[in-house]
């Protein structure tokens, strides 16, 4: 049985790789999108001679939205499951800064991922199946002084992944939301991070692997966050604007 | 970030990256005072440990080429022995040396030029290795091989990284019929027993002893030996001879505490060590075991560093000459045992010829042990130390974690060699691990 493909947005990053390497193991082949794709010829042979599972490689940049259209067009075969791993952190003091470099960070974790899966679900819904996931964050439950630009992109992010699994839900489509907290990867590099709060990609590759298998809807990746921001979106406003978070 | 090796003694604060390209990795290189690489941490001790700058290369992990008709993989320095396996083994190959467990990179595995069950018949990692690309202190990539700038690559291997980060390497694989080890097991009452049956099994393709190392008088160094042999299809079962490569998924267990200290004193290791070579006395003879349970039994629980506090445990590992062998066996178990500090795992095996500028390996006898990293432990492993220098021996430098400068130069006599060609070389004020600055190398 011959497995569908699946789209990897962002496959530069990090958390994208894992994720390729995760449904590459299962039989899936891969179709590696992102900036600069051919820098994945490397990825691209190392999968192909561990999984034996075709790789192909497709330039994609989530900001050239006019593009989008016809880079699905492009796509040697519509996927059947499209993984959406691309952001951006930026440095929230630049953000306050320049505004210019604060719309980069919102067009980059909001606007460019919504409009390539939006193109991507109405073509899943033509097809009558198919399966969405968008990694968002969970910096996007409540926006806080210390990263609240990349915050909010990823809070509109995850009402439009929301909004989405809303209406495709009758027509066999899935969307999946998700929240990795923190993650060890280069976005986070030289930061100190809490270890037992720190997933490694790998993690975050075998949970939405298990979440697209189960049908599930939003996940975090680490359960301890889903008690965190838990308490963390529960603080009264009066109390949470002078706490630093 | 607090960084250790895998028997978490000691622990130091360390500044640690992973470059996600040669590139960056280059820049580390060319920037840093000095630094040294990090595999997948299953040293023992502090040899990829570098306090202002370890490099791990956990991102430099791609397999670049594999032939199948003369079985070469050529692969980036940070992939694992189990990913190989796990790539390889379905299509009929296996690492043509091993060691304990397959959480080790290819990297890691040439700096340290491991060794496994096989060395008496294939030697060490060594000779399983092609070539090695490995980035020099002014960042230009060498590739060394047995012909090719022979003399980095005879320092290279079991050269603990410290001629260069190394970078890919093309190894050869073992061409093999199943998934299947054919295990013999025979006990043997005591040490010369245990020797006297290596002596006479050279010709099977792995030997390994576990050896209770409290047992004094009668039953001083009684062992099981375990020989084993890859199985053909016609070993197994009709019915697994159909899927000659797939073995039973196993359930992974994990140390999910740290131990109290009190859980492993001489009461319950004696009592372990006893039970578990009675057990195994009541199995001789000949079973087929799938290869994960027989090359990577401790993989099974992970973790299992854990089991001996938070302090750590600290390995003794050391390798004696042919013809001094029993005479230092017999000091050093008589030792352990009056201590009473005995060690779950006790491994003995019988090692082969070896040619190399500082690989571990001699013609002879290896001992491996682990102690809880206590005051007590510590000191009778000086003593250990001095019983292995006074019978010829030397240490595995993968294991140490506490031996000393003048405990290394006593031990071996090329460690002043290595270190001359290191300064030649410009690698001493480049390459430098906790270790290299402890042992002077």
């Amino acid at each position: 049985m011959t497995k569908p493909p699946v789209l990897i947005l962002g496959a530069r990053s990090d958390i994208g790789k894992a994720v390729a390497h995760k449904f590459a193991t299962l039989g899936h082949p891969i179709q590696l999108a992102a900036r600069n794709a051919s820098a994945l010829e490397a990825d691209k042979t190392d999968m192909e001679l561990r999984y034996g599972v075709s790789v192909s490689l497709h330039e994609f940049d989530a900001l050239t939205t006019a593009m989008h259209e016809a880079f699905v067009a492009g796509l040697p075969e519509l996927p059947r499951i499209a993984v959406c791993a691309v952001g951006l952190m930026g440095q929230q003091a630049e953000n306050e800064r320049d505004v210019a470099e604060a719309v980069r960070v919102m067009r980059s974790n909001y606007e460019g991922p919504a409009s390539i899966l939006a193109l991507l679900a109405n073509r899943f819904e033509e097809h009558g199946s198919g399966t969405l996931v968008g990694i968002s964050s969970v910096a996007g439950d409540r926006g806080r002084a210390t990263n609240y630009v990349y915050g909010s992109a990823k809070a509109g992010f995850t009402a439009f992944l929301s909004g989405l699994r809303n209406r495709l839900a009758k027509r066999g489509i899935h969307v999946v939301t998700v929240l990795p907290g923190f993650v060890a990867t280069q976005m986070t590099e030289g930061m100190d991070l809490p270890a037992k709060l720190t997933a490694e990609p790998s993690e975050v590759a075998d949970a939405i692997a298990r979440a697209v298998e189960r049908k599930k809807d939003v996940i975090y990746v680490r359960t301890i966050w889903r008690l965190i921001m838990l308490i963390i979106r529960n603080i009264p406003e009066r109390i949470f604007k002078r706490m630093k978070v | 970030m607090k960084l250790s090796g895998w028997g978490r003694y000691p622990v130091l604060e360390a500044r640690v990256y992973r470059p996600r390209s040669m590139d960056a990795l280059r820049d580390l290189v060319l920037s840093e005072p000095n630094l040294i690489a990090r595999g997948n941490g299953r040293a023992y001790g502090d040899s990829a440990i570098n306090t202002s700058a370890t490099i791990e290369t956990s991102y430099l992990n791609r397999m670049i080429d594999f032939n199948p008709a003369s079985g070469q993989l050529v692969a980036e320095a940070g992939v694992l022995l189990g990913d190989i396996i796990t790539a390889f083994l379905p299509r009929g190959w296996f690492p043509m040396v091993t060691p304990g467990t397959k959480f080790v990179t290819l990297g890691g595995a040439i700096a340290a030029d491991v060794h496994g069950k096989n060395h008496h018949k294939d030697g060490s990692f060594r000779s399983c290795v092609d070539w090695v690309d490995v980035m020099g202190p002014d960042g230009a990539v060498r590739r060394c091989s047995p012909y090719d700038d022979a003399a980095l690559f005879d320092r290279t291997l079991g050269g603990m990284g410290l001629t260069g980060i190394n970078l890919r390497a093309a190894i050869r694989l073992r061409s093999v019929e199943t998934a299947w080890i054919r295990q013999t097991t025979i006990a043997a009452p005591n040490l010369k027993a245990a020797m006297a049956t290596f002596e006479t099994a050279q010709d099977a393709t792995y030997s390994v002893a576990w050896i209770d190392c409290l047992g004094t008088g009668t039953n001083l160094g009684r062992s099981l030996v375990m020989l084993g042999e890859h199985a053909v299809r016609a070993d197994l079962s009709p019915q697994k001879a159909q899927t000659p490569f797939r073995i039973k998924a196993k359930r992974k267990l994990s140390v999910p505490i740290d131990f109290p200290a009190f859980a492993l004193n001489s009461l319950t290791v004696r009592a372990f060590n006893a039970l578990y070579y009675w057990a195994g006395a009541r199995k001789t003879g000949t079973q087929l075991v799938d290869w994960d349970s027989y090359f990577y039994p401790l993989d099974a629980i992970l973790g299992w560093n854990r089991i001996y506090g938070r302090k750590g445990f600290a390995q003794f590992q050391c390798a004696l000459p042919l013809d001094r062998s029993e005479a230092g066996l017999t000091a050093l178990l008589a030792e352990i045992a009056t201590a009473g500090s005995g060690s779950f795992l006790a491994v003995l095996k019988r090692f082969g010829k070896q040619d190399s500028a500082f690989s571990f390996p001699m013609e002879g006898y290896t001992l491996a042990l682990d102690f809880p990293a206590m005051q007590k432990t510590l000191a009778l492993l000086e003593r250990l130390d001095q019983i292995t220098i006074a019978h010829g021996g030397r240490f595995y430098l993968a294991k140490d974690s506490r031996m000393s400068a003048a405990t290394l130069s006593a031990s071996d006599t090329r460690a002043a060699d290595f270190h001359a060609h290191r300064d030649s070389h410009g690698y001493t004020s480049r390459f430098r691990s906790a270790q290299s600055e402890r042992l002077d190398l």
